[in-house]
Order: structure tokens, then sequence, then C-alpha cells
């Protein structure tokens, strides 16, 4: 049944996409909305099952000779990010039914929508690795169509390029880490993987591995030094900021990486790189957050951080740490959302998000300040049980300070590792409340706005009500999705169930003096705001990873084009050089390492002196050829090479060889004296004599080339040639004496039938090149 | 072509040249099988004998007299060809298998008679309509070209 849900969206999206126009009497949205809503239901259902221990998959056969089953099963982490994908989407979908007017052109979003939606349920879910890429694909093109569905507006369209390049630059080499994974552990399925763990990770290929697949996931959850994406995808409308960049596609990489986790957990490589990246991540997103200006600028920076803090978890690798990122992925995806969705409400009531011209809203609208205030305490970490955001920030502190226990690379660091979560903390509590206190209290600058402030409608409401209901709910009691939820996640992480009781209040332990001091500092901080803020004006520009990602493109744009246009010049003379010179270099080099120059005397004819003369006076004119200054003595002297050629045709016995060539050189010339009359006289070379110099040396060694290649072909003759054949059934099967035309009609008449279709063609492309050229360029 | 002279020995000696290299032209085309020749020589020598008949009454008389459109002459002789070297699935064998054998004609008594023959005489047609069409094309254009300016 697994296939019937991933493939319901796709279905859904086809189904919109044709219908959609013709039922304009409601809004679009409330078409998708049951989609869902319906899986969202299903997967619930599924719940009790998972709590169990058992999993549920349906296998079915795409390309079996590849062994690339469209295999799909559904464990606890799979569940989790199901629940959200569907959950958050119908809340999204819902939101988006208000915030989207029907000018927009909905047909298109909600496609788009719809084909993320199914794309992202298929990454999860996925058994094959090749499944999983081609699902992980389709994300990064749904993204794109979404980021850039204001297709007219050009930070649109830098925002869509740019997240495209980042995200399939990432996918391609988790492209390359998969097929090196399959290779190694002989199955392309995640769990045999699992199974053949340490195949994987005593092959030499371990470290491409690891690297090529973590690139995947740091570009598409937007990791340190690859995170520039995401602030420039909030150009998409809302709805989408808040489902693909802070809930669910931005998670996929955290989910690739839970999902290898059981494979490369535990080595040392593993966690220097993903908590090394994670914790830069988290210090880095968390301290541009207070700089930006723009409410999803601050709500993207702040993606990043969390997402870095997540990643930095996964990479501890204990299970405290493993229970803890599980939880935080659920806590992000409520309070994230919830507060892209304010965000939202904020542009759509006031008609700007930059913080600096709002404030004082408080009064105008009530509802949202109170979610915004709970959203954006529960994303600092207040040590109040309502706040969900505290409870896993806490467990984060925790097991940052357990590594100690651990061996390895872990223990060494272990002193420095809470001192950066502190650090990233206190950051995160300084944006958070700048985000909120900046917006909704303050100084009220009405008079600036577009419009007047006043309350959002109550459906657009109801969504972020929603999540912030869940963002208390789980606060107050965290067990009640610890159990059917996080334990089975984190068992598919870890490889066991953990007996973690989630709880409030430990006691007065160092996390929570740790929560404290962040809170402390972060206060001081915040309200001291203003005063440092202007810090941020002198960190220059170059250390910024949107200058690096400028600098690469154009750096690439410039360094291709430059490369190009050094040797794609338009001028015949330097191709036909090129050409020559490969020919030249490649071929000596195949000889002197094949010694496959010999001479060998034993098999030549006798030399006479008509031979030797005609052979002397076809030399002496084609090297005349050259020195001629008028095109016509220069076709006369060509003539007399090829009647030469007749001649030496006659010498060596072959007649029909020798008419022919006696008629076709006379017709080339006749031609050749046809044309060459309307071109102008031949320029004296006003070539510079270095440039001669070269020509000449590229003519000399193509000539010594073709001369040493043909006495060594002749010289080393492999086989006995087959004209003995020829001359015995020529008669006898093809009723001629003639053996050169019983060969040419009979034995090989393919050949000529062929060769006569070649003139053929000749002669009608001359034909329609005359006749029907355009008379108006010609009298130009 | 309308300044052109009086050409009378040319054209004298014309009618009776072309016909003597028409005629080796047709005997190379047939002796090519037992002698040097075949219908690509043929070919070439039989346009030779047009285009000395267009060399000296010029392009429109011998189109008036011979009102050949030498590219269905390709056609013709590619198809004539194909359809020789088609025949041999008729008799279930693969393609352009020949044949030949002996036979008493009248006139020409005992005669050898091959199919590669009938190939041959496709080559023949499509080398003289190819050769004609591409020096007629550029003879015609040439011949447009000064009329344009003349106008």
């Amino acid at each position: 049944m697994l296939h019937f849900y991933i493939l319901l969206p796709f279905l859904a999206a086809l189904l919109i996409g044709m219908f959609a126009k013709k039922v304009n009497r409601i809004h679009t949205g409330w078409l998708v909305l049951p989609i869902p809503v319906v899986l969202f239901i299903i997967f619930c259902l599924k719940l009790p099952v998972l709590a169990e221990g058992k999993i549920v998959q349906s296998t079915a056969d795409w390309i079996p000779s590849l062994d690339i089953q469209l295999s799909f099963y559904l464990d606890g982490l799979s569940m989790l990010f199901s629940l959200l994908i569907t959950g958050i989407g119908s809340l999204v979908v819902l939101y988006s039914i208000f915030y989207l007017s029907r000018k927009e052109q909905l047909t298109h979003f909600y496609v788009y929508l719809l084909l993320f939606m199914g794309s992202m349920l298929g990454v999860v879910l996925s058994d094959n690795v090749f499944v999983l890429y081609t699902f992980w694909e389709f994300t990064s093109i749904s993204s794109f169509l979404l980021i850039g569905f204001w297709f007219y507006r050009d930070r649109s369209t830098y925002g869509a390029q740019k997240s495209m390049l980042v995200t399939v630059f990432g996918g391609l080499s988790m492209l390359g880490a998969l097929i090196l994974l399959s290779i190694t552990a002989e199955t392309n399925s995640i769990r045999m993987m699992i199974a053949n763990r340490s195949d994987i990770l005593e092959s030499d290929l371990f470290i491409p591995i690891l690297i090529l697949l973590l690139l995947g996931a740091f570009t598409k959850s937007a990791q340190f030094p690859f995170h520039s994406w995401l602030p420039d995808a909030m150009e998409a409308p809302t709805p989408v900021s808040a489902y693909l960049h802070s809930a669910t596609m931005v998670k996929a990489g955290l989910y690739l990486v839970a999902r290898f986790s059981l494979i490369f957990s535990g080595t040392d490589t593993f966690f220097i790189i993903v908590s090394g990246i994670g914790l830069i991540t988290l210090c880095l997103g968390s301290f541009l957050a207070s700089r930006q200006t723009d409410l999803k600028g601050i709500l993207a920076y702040s993606t990043i951080s969390q997402l870095g803090m997540i990643m930095a978890m996964l990479g501890f690798g204990t299970g405290t740490a493993i229970l803890a990122a599980i939880f935080h992925i659920f806590n992000h995806a409520t309070f994230k959302g919830s507060l892209f969705m304010i965000a939202g409400i904020v542009d759509h009531e006031t008609g700007t998000r930059d913080i600096r011209r709002l404030g004082g809203l408080y009064t105008f609208m009530p509802i949202s300040a109170t979610l915004a205030f709970i959203g954006a305490f529960s994303m600092a970490g207040v040590p109040l049980p309502i706040f969900n955001g505290f409870l896993s920030k806490e467990m984060f502190f925790d097991s940052s300070l357990k590594l100690e226990q651990t061996a390895g690379l872990a223990g060494t660091f272990a002193e420095w590792i809470p001192i950066l979560a502190v650090v990233g903390s206190i950051f995160t509590f300084v944006y958070s409340m700048y985000l909120v206190f900046g917006t909704f209290l303050g100084k009220q600058n009405t008079d600036q706005l577009e419009k007047k402030p006043h309350e959002a409608p109550i459906g657009m409401l109801l969504s972020p009500i929603v999540l912030i209901v869940f963002v208390v709910v789980v606060g107050l009691l965290p067990n009640l999705i610890n159990e059917p939820l996080l334990a089975p996640a984190t068992a598919a992480v870890t490889g066991d169930l953990p007996h973690i009781h989630l709880a409030f209040w430990h006691s007065l332990n160092t996390p929570f003096y740790m929560s404290l001091t962040v809170v402390g500092i972060g206060t001081l901080l915040a309200f001291t705001l203003k005063k440092w803020q202007p810090l941020y004006n002198r960190i220059p520009g170059k250390f910024s990873s949107d200058h690096w990602y400028q600098t690469i493109v154009n750096g690439l744009l410039r360094s291709s084009k430059s490369i190009t246009e050094f040797y794609m010049t338009g001028s015949l003379r330097l191709y036909f050089s090129i050409i020559l010179v490969f020919l030249v270099v490649s071929t000596s080099i195949f000889m002197y390492f094949t010694e496959g120059f010999t001479i060998s005397v034993d098999d030549l004819a006798p030399i006479t002196w008509p031979e030797v003369l005609v052979g002397f006076v076809m030399a002496v004119a084609a090297i005349a050829t050259i020195w001629m200054n008028q095109r016509i003595a220069a076709i006369i002297v060509i003539g007399v090479v090829g009647y030469g050629l007749s001649l030496l045709f006659v010498f060596f016995r072959a007649p029909d060889l020798a008419l022919t060539q006696l008629i076709v050189e006379t017709i080339t010339v006749a031609l050749f004296l046809l044309c060459f009359a309307h071109l102008p006289k031949l320029k004296t070379s006003d070539k510079a004599i270095s440039e001669k110099l070269i020509d000449f040396i590229i003519a000399v060694s193509t000539g010594a080339l073709l001369t040493i290649v043909a006495i060594a072909s002749h010289s080393s003759k492999s086989f006995e040639s087959i004209a003995k054949y020829f001359v015995d059934n020529s008669y006898k099967l093809g009723g001629g004496d003639n053996i050169v035309n019983v060969i040419l009609v009979d034995f090989r008449g393919l050949d000529t039938l062929f060769e006569i279709a070649v003139l053929g063609l000749a002669a009608l492309g001359i034909f329609a090149m005359i006749k029907y050229r355009d008379k108006g360029d010609m009298n130009q | 072509m309308q300044s052109r002279s009086n050409d009378l020995i040319l054209k004298t000696t014309t009618n009776i040249i072309v016909f003597v290299i028409l005629a080796f032209s047709v005997n190379m085309l047939f002796s090519g099988h037992n002698a040097p020749g075949g219908g690509f020589i043929g070919g070439l020598m039989g346009a030779g004998a047009f285009l000395l008949l267009y060399v000296s009454y010029g392009l429109k008389p011998v189109h008036r007299i011979l009102p050949i459109n030498f590219n269905y002459m390709i056609a013709a002789g590619l198809l004539t060809a194909v359809i020789t070297g088609a025949g041999s699935f008729v008799l279930g064998v693969p393609f352009l298998s020949h044949t030949f054998g002996y036979f008493y004609l009248p006139l020409l008594g005992k005669t050898e008679l091959a199919t590669a023959m009938l190939f041959d005489l496709g080559v023949y047609l499509t080398v003289i309509g190819v050769t004609m069409t591409i020096i007629l094309s550029i003879a015609e254009d040439k011949i447009e070209k000064v009329e344009e300016e003349g106008n």
C-alpha cells in the first residue's frame, strides 16, 4: 500500500493540473486539502503497528535487471518524517488557501506543491538507494519551481537558480556516493547495506563514500558552507517557505544522515565532519540571523542554525543525542512552521516584512503576536515547561556534555563542544527576541506602512494555532509523542529502543545552568542589540558564503568563456592546424609505444625510369603549387599532379583507374576553373614568418608521419591478400574477364550502389544550392 | 550567347564527333565486363559527348532538340541499380546477387548476358545525370547572371 500513498500526490497533481481550471467556483486549495489530510490519517493509523517494533513494507519491480526495485518501507524514522510531511502539508495547504489570492496561478502552485509532497514522501520511504535518489532530485526540481513561482521577479529566479545549482550539485555527489555504496555493499537496499556495514567500513572507498554522501546531505540541509541558498529561497511564497524551507525539504539532508547513521556512526571521520560542520553552522547561522532586517531572512538563518544543531547531534551518535535530534526535528517543524506563517501574516496585513518599519503590532494583531511569542520563546529555549524547544535544547546540552565518556575523537573534543553549543544558543536567544520584540512591541509606526494593520482572518490563523498547540502540548506532556513516535524513530537510527523518559524537570543539573547562562547573556545582548549591531558591518563581505558562491559562478562562466574563445576563434586555419597536430601527436605516440614502425624491403617491386620521372614531375608540380600567385595557375599545376597520377596508374597496370582518373581530373579542373573564376585574386600572403614556419612544420610533420605509416603498414602485412580469390573466380562466378569491373558490380556491388547514390546526392546538392539560393543575398 | 560567332567548323566536326564519342561510351559500357571500361567511365564519356553539344550549340538549342532533364536521369539510374539488386529477391537469393548465361540471339549469335550489365547501366545513367546536372547548373547560373547584369 505504501506505493499508493506515494503515488497519490502525483496522481492528484495530474488531476489538479487537468481539471482545476474547470472548477472555478472555489479556491483550488480546497480540492488539494483532502490529500495530505487523508495521508496524515492513514499514517497515524499505522502508529500502533510501529510502536510494537514492526515495520510496514511493500515492493514492486521497476528495473529488476539492475536490481532497482520500488521498495518502500515505513519504520520509525520514515514515520516521523511522513507525519511531518503530510501533517504540516495539510496545514500549509490550509494556510495557502487564505494566503494566496485567486488571481495567482493557483494551478501551478498546487501542482508543484503536490509534486513536492509526493517526492518527499518517496525520499523518506524508499529503501532502494536509486529510488531514493530519484525522489531526491524530484524534490530539488519541485522546490526550484516553487521558489521561482513569481517568475517575473528577478530575485525569485535568482533564488531558484541558486538553490537548484547548490542542491543538484549535492544531489549528484550523493548519486556518486550511492553508486559506490551499492558497489561496495553489493546491494541497492539500504537495509541490506546496514546489514553489510563491515564491508563498507573496511573498504578503501569508505572516505569518498562518506564525503560524497555528506555533500548531498549538507547542500540539501543548508549546512555551512552551502547555506547561502536558503536565505535567497525566501523569495518563494510564504507557505512554501514554511513547508519546504523549514519543515520538510531542508530536513531531507538530516534524514539522509540519520538513515545512514547505522552504517557510519561511531567512526571518527563521521563524527568530526558531521558534528563539526553542524556546530559551525549552528554558531554561524545564529550569529548572522540578528543581522537580517527581513523577517523571513531572520527565519531563514534561524533555520540554518537549528539544522546545524540537529546535524551536530546526529554526529554525536549517542542514544541521548539521537533522541534529542529526533525530538528537535519535530519541535523545529512545529515552531518554525508557525513562525513562518506568522511572518506571512504580518507581511499580508501590513505590506512589509522589513523589521525596521514594523513595531508595536501587538495592539493590532494580538492573536498573531501571542502565537509568535510562544513560537519564538520555544525556538530560543526559554526555560518554561510550555515550550517544547526548551526540552530538546536541554537534551542537546545534556548530550554535548556526555561526550567525554565516549572514546576516540569525540572524547578529545568533548570540552569544547558544550561551549560552542552555549555560544550558538545565546545568539539563538538574541535573534528570537529581536524577531518578536522588534515586530510586535516597541514604537508603532503605522504611518509608514502601506496598509492599516489588522488581525488576520481566522482561516489564516488556524494553521499557526494548530502548530502552537503542538508546541505547548508537547512542551507540557513530552511523553505523549515519546512512546509512539520518537522512540521508534530513535530505534531506527541507533538500532535499539531507547528507554528515556522525557521530563521537563530533572534537577538542578549542568544543562539547566547552561540554559540559565544562555538566557542571562542572551537577555543582556538582546537589550544592547542596537549598540553592537554596527559590528556586523565590520565583517568584510569576502567571508560570506554568498560572495563565494558568486565568485565561483562568475569565475566558471568567465573561465569557460575565455577557454572557448581561446580555441573557438572561427578561424578554419586554426581548427585545421589543431586537427593535424592532434593526428600527428596521437599517431606518433601510439606508434612509438606499440613499436609499430618497421621497414622491410623483401616485397618491393623494381623501380623503372618512367615511374621515377613521372613521380619527380608530380612532386615538383605539387611543391610549385604553393608558390603560385594566381588561382588559375595553381589549378592547372594541380592538374599536372592528377594527370601524372593517371600515368602512374598506366605504369602500374590499372587501365580502368587510369581512364577514370583521366576523365575525372579533366572534369575537376574544368569545375575548378568555373568556380574559381568568381573568386577574388589570391592575396599575396601577409602572414608573419613565424606563422608560416608553424604551418610549414605542421605540414612537413603530417607528410612525414603519413609516409612512415604507409611504409610501416606495407612492411608489416599480417595476412595473405584475398586478391587471389577474385582472380580465380572472376570468370567462373561473375562471367567477366575484367576483374576490377566484376568486383565493382558483382562481388562488391553494394559499395558501387551507394557510391552512385553519393554522386546523385552531390549533384542534387549542387543543383539546389545554385537554383534555390536566396537571390537577394547574391545581389548584395 | 547572342554575340556568338558562327562556329561552322566546330559545329560540323561536333556533329560527327559526338556520335563517335557516344558510340565509344556505349562500347565502354558493354565491354566493361571483359575489357577495361564499365559504367562509370562510359557514363563520363557519354557526358563528354553531351557537353560537346552544349559547348558548340549553346544551351537553348540543345535543350530544344534534347529535352532531357538530367535530374530525372540520376533517379532513373539509381532506380535501375536498385531494381537490379532487388530482382535477386524474386529468386530467393541475397540482395545484389548476379548471374549470367550464354544465349543465341538473332543478329548477334552466341552472346553472354549478365544481370551485372543492368546494374552497370544504372551506374552509367547516374554518372551521366550527375555530371550533366552539376555542369549545367553552374553554366545556367552564369548565363542568368550575365543576362541580369545585361538588363
